[in-house]
């Protein structure tokens, strides 16, 4: 053999990740952030009684609604690996790779939710059924994660994910439920959209917009990466099934 | 049909958390037929026996057991095949007769055809009640053969069946399987025992670096 | 064979284990007990305490269900049992629900002596018309926790540190469990202003959990439990 396993393996890693349609999307998503900032942070007015605070929204809402987004994507991703017609590892990294983004988001969801509701309500938390399953899907994705790191072969990793994905989907309406029963009185409801207008609503609306922009292209770098890691895997079966042969001494 | 391969394995790999212990085997056992599996330890031997029993899928090559594809039948297979590995499989706190009848039942075998297990593998009446934990290492392989026969499996997959045993154990063992032989089971063995499996295997063949070696 | 006929035989050989174990006995129950005492240690007030039974009485419960769960899987990691089950080619539908029925009514025995720890350390009391709802609902919340922890556990069964994932995995998904079940216990206990009629409603939640569970477990674990080679 001519080629040694790290040098083949460092050409597959050292291809980038990147393609015309990833660099033309993160420039719109660069552009689209600078954007957004302008008009978060220093177009749109403040707000009647919480002055500068308000503009916490302009980070929590889109980041709640691209959590919310990525879990989706892990849910139809799971189970399009589990279809039969469908069964293809692409989805399984896609749901991966979706899951990874996703629970960065619901962090920041919850930490701003937090800091926003500290602003309005004076309390760092309140046990309401959106709160209280954002934070359960959290955990929820921690679980996910922490299932796909448990190893094996990839379709192994992939069909057991994706039953874990699709019971964290049955759970949330009963989490929801429950927790709505339980305590059905929350303080206010309208996380302040309903007060909000014009300028303001138009930038949350770049925000949602732009953030959607930066979920795909980092989905895309993140599965593509993955992508690498598997290829990897198999390119060392490859090397691995010639040092094992040779133990034969024949 | 009768006459068809028991195991026909060609050129089969099979993978281990990204390990290939099967690197290429390619083997075929007839009915009736004893293989032994000799070879150093690592060589892939106890994959190969979890292989046929289904127990892990093949990454590549042709794997066809009892008539069934292990690419995609591995259930149907599981079924039909004992493999007895250097655990017994053997639920401790239950008794010999208890651990029989579960795994008789799990076939549907009737009381009588458990007693028969446990009379062919020489487990008395007085051993039948005694919890399994309590018993000697050569008693909990002779139960586990009797789950075997039980089960009414159509092929055994023996890794290492002596180890651990005393001589005592190891001759009681012998017996019990030169009496399967006899009867027309079929049998692939692993053993570093080669005198005694020797004696009892109809064919050897050598296990190496994932690939078998010998009359295949 | 057919799944019924493996659930009776598997739910039959889990509890006989157990009989002549007595790991729950002897092990689980006591520390459930202890639990309960170091609550009362914690909380400090007498009133408060006959307040809260109800949470600490089911917070003692799913504590120590892990330490159940896992034994459950113990018993077949032992020997090799699992593997042997497994190569049995025994329909998986029937192990999941043998093993979480064994599961659930060993919880039960476990929720019966936490209450009679609770009547005594916490001086909890409940009326004629509240034991139907009681009893209800234990039954309902066991089932639902018998199916979850067999599922899950069937999952974090095995080698390679899969055992610490088990509480991250299980407790989350078991919180409907615990609101609902601690509610309805509330009002059958007649603490925590809660109605009847409500806690009928949360033992309806509790039904629905342990349905959606038995389809979605049934399905699913079969799959999960091919995956430990």
């Amino acid at each position: 053999m001519s080629a040694t396993h790290t040098d083949t393996a460092a050409a597959v890693v050292r291809r980038p990740t990147g393609t015309r349609v990833t660099r033309a999307l993160g420039i719109a998503t660069l552009i689209g952030l600078g954007w957004f900032v302008t008009f978060g942070l220093f177009l749109s007015p403040d707000d009647a009684v919480q002055l500068a605070g308000v503009r916490i929204l302009y980070l929590h809402v889109p980041s709640a609604w691209l959590a919310y987004l990525a879990f989706i994507v892990t849910a139809i991703s799971s189970a399009a690996y589990l279809s039969k017609r469908t069964r293809s590892l692409t989805w399984d990294r896609l749901a991966g790779a979706s899951a990874e983004v996703g629970v960065l988001f619901m962090g920041i969801t919850l930490l701003t939710g937090s800091l926003w509701g500290r602003m309005s309500w004076g309390v760092y938390w309140v046990w309401d059924s959106r709160v209280t399953t954002t934070a359960f899907l959290f955990v929820t994705y921690l679980g996910y994660l922490a299932v796909r790191g448990l190893g094996g072969s990839h379709h192994q990793r992939a069909r057991r994910s994706a039953v874990v994905a699709l019971l964290s989907v049955l759970e949330i309406p009963l989490v929801h439920f429950s927790v709505e029963w339980w305590r059905p009185l929350h303080q206010q409801e309208s996380i302040a959209k309903g007060k909000l207008e014009g300028l303001m609503l138009f930038s949350l609306f770049i925000g949602v917009v732009v953030f959607t922009l930066l979920y795909v292209w980092l989905v895309m770098h993140r599965q593509r990466v993955l992508a690498m890691e598997d290829a990897l895997d198999d390119h060392g079966l490859e090397f691995a099934i010639a040092e094992r042969r040779e133990e034969a001494l024949f | 049909m009768e006459t068809d391969p028991v195991v026909q394995l060609v050129d089969v790999v099979a993978v281990l958390d990204r390990f290939p212990a099967l690197a290429g085997a390619t083997l075929s056992v007839q009915r009736g037929e004893i293989v032994l599996l000799r070879g150093p330890n690592g060589a892939g031997k106890t994959t190969l026996l979890r292989l046929c029993a289904g127990l892990l899928p093949p990454s590549r090559g042709s794997a066809i057991v009892l008539g069934l594809d292990l690419a995609t039948q591995r259930q149907e297979v599981r079924s039909r095949v004992g493999l007895l590995g250097h655990a017994n499989g053997l639920y401790t706190d239950l008794t010999v007769g208890e651990n029989v009848t579960f795994w008789g039942a799990t076939v549907g075998a009737s009381a009588e055809e458990i007693a028969a297990a446990l009379d062919r593998m020489g487990l008395s009446t007085r051993l039948v009640s005694v919890p399994v934990r309590k018993l000697s290492a050569g008693q909990r392989r002779r139960t586990a053969l009797a789950c075997l026969i039980a089960r009414r499996a159509e092929l055994w997959l023996l890794d290492e069946p002596h180890a651990g045993l005393d001589i005592a154990g190891r001759d009681e063992l012998d017996a019990v399987l030169r009496a399967a032989s006899a009867a027309g089971a079929t049998m692939i063995v692993a053993s570093h025992e080669l005198d005694r499996a020797g004696a009892l295997a109809t064919r050897m063949v050598e296990v190496a670096g994932g690939q078998i070696r010998g009359p295949q | 064979m057919t799944s019924i006929e493996v659930t009776r035989l598997v739910a039959a050989k889990d509890l006989r284990i157990e009989l002549r174990s007595r790991i729950l006995i002897n092990q689980v129950l006591p520390f459930a007990a202890i639990v309960m005492v170091l609550f009362a240690f914690a909380l400090d007030k007498d009133d408060l305490l006959a307040r809260v039974a109800p949470g600490l009485i089911w917070l003692a419960t799913l504590f120590s269900m892990l330490f159940v769960v896992q034994r459950s899987f113990a018993v077949e990691a032992a020997d090799g049992a699992l593997d042997a089950l497994r190569t049995a080619g025994v329909p998986a539908r029937g192990i999941y629900f043998g093993k979480a029925i064994a599961l659930g009514l060993q919880l039960l025995v476990l929720e019966v002596l936490l209450f009679l720890a609770a009547f005594v350390l916490y001086n909890s009391r409940v009326g004629a018309d509240g034991v139907v709802l009681l009893i209800t609902s234990a039954l309902a919340a066991s089932c639902g926790l018998g199916l979850v922890g067999t599922l899950y556990g069937g999952l974090t069964t095995g080698t390679k540190g899969r055992e610490s994932l088990l509480p991250l995995l299980l407790l989350p998904v078991v919180a409907p469990v615990l609101i609902g079940v601690t509610r309805a216990t509330e009002a059958a206990l007649g603490v925590g202003g809660i109605s009847m009629h409500e806690g009928w409603a949360w033992v309806s939640l509790l039904v629905t959990y342990a349905l959606l569970f038995g389809i979605g477990g049934s399905i699913a674990f079969g799959p999960l439990v091919d995956d430990s080679v």
